[in-house]
């Protein structure tokens, strides 16, 4: 995707954007190379608290899904109204360290949904506002 | 064991809603119910343990029943606060601390779902924002990654609330005692597929309390008591697929329900097969069907011919949640996994009426589990 302008991330921390190419960031440890998502400060596998940067990647396969039907309560911000609400995907994505991601994904059709199928990533708007910035999120597509 | 720990009294407040009563006022209820059950004042009482989510702080409801000066816990353990607070008591007699000893457990939700805060669970507030941070959408992913790993279709996760309302039906307590037919629950409406709106419990009200104290005293106060074999909780370890996780590590290890239940019945000399009659937390169709294997009582993937077979029914095999668990009752969650110990404790005394198990049970078996990770197993032995 381009963007005219940098997008307004609820998440910058987490992605490097590359030109409207995003990458997910985390973190791995030092001592035993435990990889996390989000970027960790200790390890919980090894005790050790020597993290470093780790770049996740952009691609990876479905782990699990499941469509959020009904608009959650606050602390979600999504701002339309309850009739606006249209039901989205979440999953889980395997990345090719193996770390599982929880994502919004682009579809909400089971029917265009099965676990092991490859994933992309992208941005999407998840807030839209009238007379506000649109507030985008990580959210995996289908590989086309 | 010479210092085992036995339950000698038993008190509930209704679940559901009770409009006019706080949470407290119900915690107080059950816990008056309890101590009239065991033939106890509650000046004999020489430790407390208790918890509420919503509910307020339950040692305050020493100012209902008495300022009699003993110490009193409070417990914040999420849905396994009532399996934390009754491991707390059994050690604290166990330990001399005291003779007679308390669990209570109450709580007043408001209406809907709950609404955590990211920061109090250590996450960033985009996580709760873009619209991940919700227990239903956790517990669908869950379930679907299992039933895809162990072949299991929706059929179980039907059957499962079913049989949740056909028992909630033939209990007196029970909040939901409408049965519901396979189609009704089949085509309710889709929250978080797999999981449809009849296969998840809904936040409720209720208060569920326990007298415990060494066994070898036990008949001093009640013909029927209930010995404790064993009480067990466990915290998650690395690996563990588990409620808010924005990411899951690359191995997956046994969730906190297994290692719990082989600590239990390690502890109790006991197996799977000698169990009688079963609670598990049914917070949803899913979570069950999982947690049959997770605790023994089946391998991974035979639940569906198992639940097909009615070997979970009141008359099966394995009689799981026989007063309708969460579903049918509604999750107050600091009295939920009290309620399970109650239902075990009625089945053990052979008081259930219309659910009662028959050939006199003699073992049972409860099972909590909650967020961030936290399971609390119990063998229970009739006396």
């Amino acid at each position: 995707m381009t963007l005219d302008t940098p997008p307004k991330l609820a998440c910058p921390d987490q992605l490097e954007l590359n030109g409207g190419h995003p990458t997910l960031m985390g973190s791995r440890c030092r001592n035993c190379g435990e990889v996390y998502f989000p970027a960790s400060q200790g390890c919980t596998r090894c005790c050790a608290i020597d993290m470093e940067p780790f770049t996740l990647g952009s691609e990876g396969l479905l782990w699990s899904w499941t469509i959020q039907g009904f608009q959650p309560k606050t602390p979600y911000n999504g701002g339309e109204s309850e009739a606006d609400f249209k039901p989205y995907g979440v999953g889980y994505v395997e990345m090719p360290s193996g770390v599982k991601v929880e994502s919004r994904l682009t579809v909400a059709d089971p029917a265009a949904l099965r676990i092991g199928m490859p994933m992309v990533l992208t941005l999407e708007a998840y807030r839209q506002v009238p007379g506000e910035a649109p507030v985008f999120t990580y959210a995996f597509a289908p590989a086309a | 064991m010479d210092n085992e720990v036995a339950i000698i009294g038993v008190g509930l407040h209704p679940f559901g809603r009770t409009d006019g009563l706080s949470g407290q006022q119900q915690g107080a209820y059950a816990l008056r119910e309890a101590l009239k059950d065991a033939g106890v004042e509650w000046k004999q009482v020489g430790v407390a343990y208790g918890g509420s989510q919503d509910g307020g702080n339950a040692d305050a409801l020493s100012n209902h029943l008495g300022l009699t000066g003993i110490p009193f816990v409070n417990v914040a353990n999420g849905c396994a606060t009532g399996g934390s607070a009754l491991a707390s008591v059994i050690a604290a007699i166990q330990s001399g601390m005291a003779e007679i000893g308390v669990a209570v457990g109450f709580d007043k939700h408001p209406r809907g779902a709950f609404n955590p805060r990211p920061k109090d669970w250590g996450l960033e507030d985009w996580y709760g924002e873009t619209g991940l941070m919700l227990t239903t959408q956790f517990f669908a992913l869950k379930t679907q990654r299992y039933m895809f790993e162990h072949g299991i279709t929706d059929d179980a996760l039907v059957r499962i609330a079913q049989r949740a309302f056909r028992n909630g039906a033939l209990t007196p307590h029970a909040w939901r005692r409408r049965e519901l037919s396979y189609e009704e629950i089949a085509e309710s409406m889709p929250v978080n597929l797999p999981l449809r709106k009849y296969m998840f419990c809904n936040p409720a009200e209720g208060g569920a309390a326990l007298v415990l104290c060494s066994a070898k005293h036990a008949r001093k106060f009640t013909a029927n008591p209930v010995i404790v074999k064993a009480a067990v909780m466990r915290t998650r370890h690395h690996g563990s697929f588990e409620v808010f996780n924005p990411g899951l590590a690359a191995q997956q290890s046994p969730a906190p329900t297994v290692m719990a239940s082989r600590a239990a019945f390690e502890l109790a000399g006991v197996g799977p097969g000698d169990i009688d009659v079963i609670q598990l937390q049914d917070t949803d169709s899913g979570s069950e069907l999982i947690h049959i294997a997770e605790n023994g009582f089946c391998e991974h993937g035979e639940q569906e011919h198992l639940l097909r077979s009615g070997a979970t029914e009141i008359n099966g095999r394995l009689p799981i949640n026989t007063d309708g668990g969460c579903l049918a009752n509604g999750e107050p969650v600091g009295a939920s996994g009290l309620r399970q110990v109650i239902e075990i404790c009625t089945q053990l005394r052979g008081q259930a009426g219309q659910r009662q198990v028959a050939d006199t049970p003699r073992l049972g078996y409860t099972h909590v589990y909650g967020a961030p990770g936290v399971s609390a197993v119990t063998i229970l032995q009739a006396g």
